[in-house]
């Protein structure tokens, strides 16, 4: 395999946007093209994640229109790639195989979401769509609710009282939006306080609405290529060390939703690609869709034991200047959640951070990685660890 | 290969009350509902099996946010069957604002309802929980 190289990496503002799905692409894309000196022509494939183009503008098949947009050779194959919210980090992590194994030099990869033109409702149907659709999804589950069980079952199996737990799960929301007020991309530019937490709408037992992140638009790209021609186009490429995805079936095989065994699977290949351990890493990116998720996520990539990352945001562990950096774009609590785009952005958070580019929330001296990108109630877990 | 229990064997089973479900030859764990394959050991090598209608709460939420289709609040739960396997479902015969940590490891008595589809979905049985009062 060849060493493969990340030459830039870009996102929009995550949010509400007027613009369409491929308008919202096609844009980032080109710049993403023009910040690394490229013309459109010199990419060789497209790699487009989007999840709910059918649903909400009535689009399928997005990939080839975006490519027509952007004015891409006919010969650069686009196709999409759908795996829930972990759709980008999938696109890219497929694209660095490929420019590894040698079939392309230069991939554009990343994805695109528009969320907020749907109804929270029918928002709420088309997301509970990525759960099992005979066994799982007729009895009425949601994310929010596949979040809430997760949480319960964590409180009762460490036997920690749930008032306890709620405030440290409200802990990392605190955080992710502190972090979120420094990032002119997020959604929620606003900090946030354990009470405002702990006053919102309930969503499912025990998940209040600042417990959840919110539908966003947005779109986010990333330029994969040789670390030859990385080098050509940037003064600082970053090099992805290793990579690890999984899959799982639906919640009433994996039973022990606090475990996320798939995300343990993937992440023990990219460590082990890496040549690299959970205390090697200076920042991480993780899949906090829920204040629960991202305490099941740091157990799961060995940041801390299991049953033991509940309290960390509150001990400060996961701040910068902590024991390890976590969701310091403000996660997809804060920044945001275009799912079809996260990944991406998470790649392009990790990227600035390795660059020494993030400004008032940068990791200083940050040297390794890590991305974290969950879809679905568990069902897919991708990963990949980047270093300068 | 042919599927030992079909969805729609299953689906008639749970109309019926009658709970259906696969053990594999080779480990004896249970899977239900039914897939192709062992969730354990991967053996495609299965007896189909009635089994009990009894199981315990292992988690639990009341979804007061619902996607289109569904009135909120109602409860939805995931409870392990005697066989080791885990169904999701709804716990019904309870005030939803009344449900609390305490309902993790109380017993339930499996019944199925028939969940009307929508506009991407087709109508469906899926299981209920009732509270054994003890």
């Amino acid at each position: 395999m060849r060493k493969v190289a990340i030459a830039e990496a870009c996102m929009t503002r995550f949010g509400k946007h007027e613009k369409t799905s491929l308008e919202l692409f096609t844009e980032i894309g080109l710049t993403t093209i023009n910040r690394a000196g490229l013309y459109p022509r010199d990419i060789q494939a497209l790699f487009l994640g989007n999840c709910l183009g059918g649903f909400g503008e009535g689009q399928a098949h997005m990939a080839p229109f975006v490519h027509s947009a952007m004015g891409l050779p006919m010969s650069s194959p686009a196709m999409r790639f759908e795996c829930a919210c972990a759709t980008a980090t999938v696109a890219i992590r497929n694209a660095a195989l490929l420019v590894g194994a040698g079939v392309y030099d230069i991939v554009l990869a990343g994805g695109v979401e528009k969320t907020t033109n749907l109804s929270t409702s029918l928002a709420t149907r088309t997301f509970a769509m990525a759960s099992h659709a005979q066994y799982e999804t007729p009895v009425g589950i949601t994310f929010p609710g596949v979040f809430a069980m997760a949480a319960h079952m964590y409180a009762d199996k460490y036997n920690i009282p749930l008032i306890e737990l709620k405030k440290h799960m409200a802990e990392v929301a605190v955080k992710n939006h502190y972090y979120g007020s420094k990032n002119l991309k997020a959604h929620f530019q606003k900090e946030i306080t354990v009470n405002d937490v702990l006053s919102g709408i309930m969503v499912a037992d025990p998940l209040q609405l600042l417990d959840c992140c919110p539908f966003s638009d947005g779109a986010s790209a990333v330029l994969i290529t040789t670390e030859e021609k990385a080098k050509k186009i940037t003064k600082k490429p970053i090099y992805i060390a290793g990579m690890g995805q999984a899959s799982a079936g639906g919640l009433y095989v994996q039973q022990d939703i606090t475990k996320a065994m798939a995300r343990k699977t993937a992440s023990k290949q990219a460590y082990l690609e890496a040549g690299i351990k959970p205390s090697d890493i200076d920042v991480c990116e993780l899949h906090d869709c829920f204040t629960i998720a991202e305490i099941i996520a740091i157990e799961a990539l060995g940041f801390f034991k299991a049953g033991k990352g509940y309290d960390a945001a509150t001990k400060r562990h996961t701040y910068i200047g902590g024991k390890v950096a976590i969701n310091t774009s403000g996660g997809l609590k804060a920044k945001g959640h275009p799912i079809g785009a996260t990944g991406a952005a998470q790649v392009t958070e990790i990227v600035e951070q390795l660059r020494d580019e993030a400004g008032k929330r940068q990791v200083e001296g940050a040297k390794i990685g890590f991305v974290d990108t969950m879809g679905g109630d568990f069902g897919t877990v991708c990963n990949i660890i980047l270093t300068a | 290969m042919e599927s030992k229990l079909t969805f729609k064997q299953y689906q008639n089973s749970l109309q019926e009350n009658r709970f259906l479900g696969l053990e594999c030859k080779n480990c004896r764990v249970y899977t239900i509902p039914p897939q192709a394959v062992c969730r354990s050991c991967g053996s495609q090598e299965f007896i189909q099996r009635q089994v009990s209608n009894k199981g315990i709460i292992k988690t639990f939420t009341v979804i007061r946010i619902a996607a289109d289709g569904f009135k909120p609040p109602f409860i939805v739960a995931m409870v392990e069957m005697g066989q080791g396997a885990y169904l999701m479902g709804n716990i019904v015969g309870i005030e939803p604002d009344s449900a609390n940590m305490e309902l993790i490891g109380k017993k339930v008595e499996i019944k199925a309802k028939l969940v009307k589809g929508d506009l991407y979905s087709k109508d469906i049985w899926t299981p209920v929980f009732e509270m054994i009062s003890v």
